[in-house]
């Protein structure tokens, strides 16, 4: 008898159309474009911040308009999907075991969204948006 | 075959993703305030500039920044691999050359506050 | 008596002979079940009435064995523990995916086999104890601290589902990292630092990219997503003490 097993191809590209699962984690991986990009700007504020009043001044006027509300607005979805997918799966990989029970999943992402909720509120109060 | 070397990479990640994960969302309703034309208060030049020239805000904005660009720079690595492009040698350079390139342009500029 | 209710069930099974195809095609069975059937009941009655030369693999038909992996409408499942009340319509049967085909519905596990014995999957005890010394003691927390992690049976449905495995076959995977990881953390165990060697690499842990794909189709709750993620953590600690620390990771 002979022996010749056959090896299914998988798309090197679109492995992750196939199944909404794949989807779900391409979604969350790709925030770090936007995290990214919105790195960058920082870096620019602050080269424009360096440079003095008036460069600073244009930048601002620059970055206001309908395009920029746009990319602002993908920056912060993206980075709400980071938060919520980085908060549910943190206790998975840093798991509390008291005696003989772990500590429930929930209590660890509870006190995640309270530690985010507090230092939004933080940051809005010293913006003096609030 | 030898241990990885991927630890520092990647615990430059988990950091700016934590990071990322706490503060990134008020940042950007921020810069989305400016956008939409209603600048908080503290994006006046003299109270910005003010921020940056104390050494605590300095040690603030390099942290966010720099952990912010280190975390995209390694994801970005691992998602490009995912997108089909196996080059990891190549892409892991360019991401991270980038990421130094911001946190050395970042150190340059907050020196010049 | 209570008549038990019957179902006439449409399968649509990847066939594949080594000596006679080139490729795998479909094959469509029309077979009468009981509605509270399993996939592998219906496969076992193919075999039975219309078909024996259906090539699969199963054995204790209660998903403890970890025999019976294969992908049911795409999704990796044991085929004793996929019910058909759960399935409308045609039901598609293939092989696990991310292996080899070796006949029908049977795949060449020699990859996960090779993977799972050269990550120790067995105690190397801290301080050998011969019979006369007694038993190696262990708090139930201590077992706790592992016992999710020992509760693997090897069905490779994680294989299956994790795409890393199906674009690097190097990958070590899920169930073999997280089986080191369970022994790593068996307090009677001192064997951490050969396991290291193994899963610390580029083809171990850190082609892992939490996907979590794995962990979501385990059938005993394994987690070995989890396992990975504090597999990496373990790791990136022991990177760190190896270079900063004046003895290393001792």
């Amino acid at each position: 008898m002979s022996r010749k097993p056959y090896v299914r191809p998988v798309s090197k590209t679109g492995w992750w159309l196939k199944h909404p699962r794949y989807m779900r984690y391409m979604s969350r991986e790709v925030t770090c474009v936007f995290i990214g990009a919105f790195a960058l700007l920082l870096v620019c504020t602050l080269e424009r911040l360096a440079k003095g009043p008036e460069a600073y001044a244009s930048f601002i006027a620059a970055i206001q308009g309908p395009m920029s509300v746009m990319g602002m607005l993908l920056v912060l979805i993206f980075a709400l999907h980071n938060a919520t997918s980085w908060f549910n799966v943190t206790p998975k990989a840093l798991p509390v075991q008291i005696g003989e029970e772990f500590l429930a999943g929930k209590y660890i992402i509870g006190a995640h969204y309270a530690v985010w909720a507090i230092a939004s509120l933080v940051v809005l109060f010293f913006a003096g948006v609030i | 075959m030898a241990k990885s070397n991927k630890p520092i990479f990647w615990s430059l990640f988990a950091a700016g993703g934590t990071l990322a994960a706490f503060l990134a969302p008020v940042l950007a309703l921020l810069f989305l305030m400016v956008a939409m034309g209603h600048a908080p208060a503290v994006f006046s030049y003299a109270n910005l500039h003010a921020f940056a020239a104390n050494w605590l805000g300095k040690i603030i904005i390099l942290g966010v920044i720099t952990l912010f660009l280190w975390h995209a720079a390694h994801r970005l690595r691992v998602t490009l691999h995912d997108f089909g492009l196996r080059q990891d040698a190549i892409v892991a350079i360019v991401v991270y050359l980038t990421a130094a390139a911001g946190t050395v342009l970042t150190v340059v500029y907050l020196l010049r506050i | 008596m209570t008549q038990l209710k019957k179902r006439m069930v449409q399968l649509e099974v990847l066939r594949y002979d080594p000596e006679k195809d080139t490729e795998p095609r479909f094959q469509k069975y029309e077979v009468e079940c009981n509605e509270e059937w399993v996939v592998l009941d219906a496969l076992n009655a193919v075999k039975e009435s219309l078909d024996p030369t259906l090539a699969y693999r199963w054995s204790c038909h209660m998903a403890v064995c970890g025999s019976c992996g294969m992908m049911v409408n795409g999704e990796p499942k044991l085929s004793c523990h996929a019910f058909l009340r759960d399935y409308e319509g045609v039901i598609r049967v293939e092989p696990l995916a991310n292996f080899p085909i070796e006949r029908d519905l049977v795949t060449v596990a020699d990859d996960f086999i090779d993977k799972l014995k050269r990550v120790k999957p067995y105690l190397i005890p801290k301080e050998k104890k011969t019979i006369a010394e007694g038993e190696y003691k262990q708090t139930p927390a201590q077992l706790m601290k592992y016992r999710q992690f020992s509760m693997c049976i090897n069905c490779m449905l994680c294989y299956a589902a994790c795409p890393e495995y199906a674009l690097q076959p190097k990958f070590i995977g899920p169930a073999a990292i997280a089986l080191a990881h369970r022994y790593n953390l068996d307090s009677r165990d001192g064997g951490r630092d050969e396991r290291q060697e193994v899963i610390a690499t580029d083809v171990g842990v850190w082609e892992c990219s939490f996907v979590g794909a794995c962990s979501e189709v385990c059938p005993k709750a394994v987690d070995p997503a989890g396992a990975l993620q504090q597999v990496k953590v373990a790791s990136t600690l022991d990177w760190f003490k190896e270079r900063l620390l004046p003895g290393g990771s001792k």
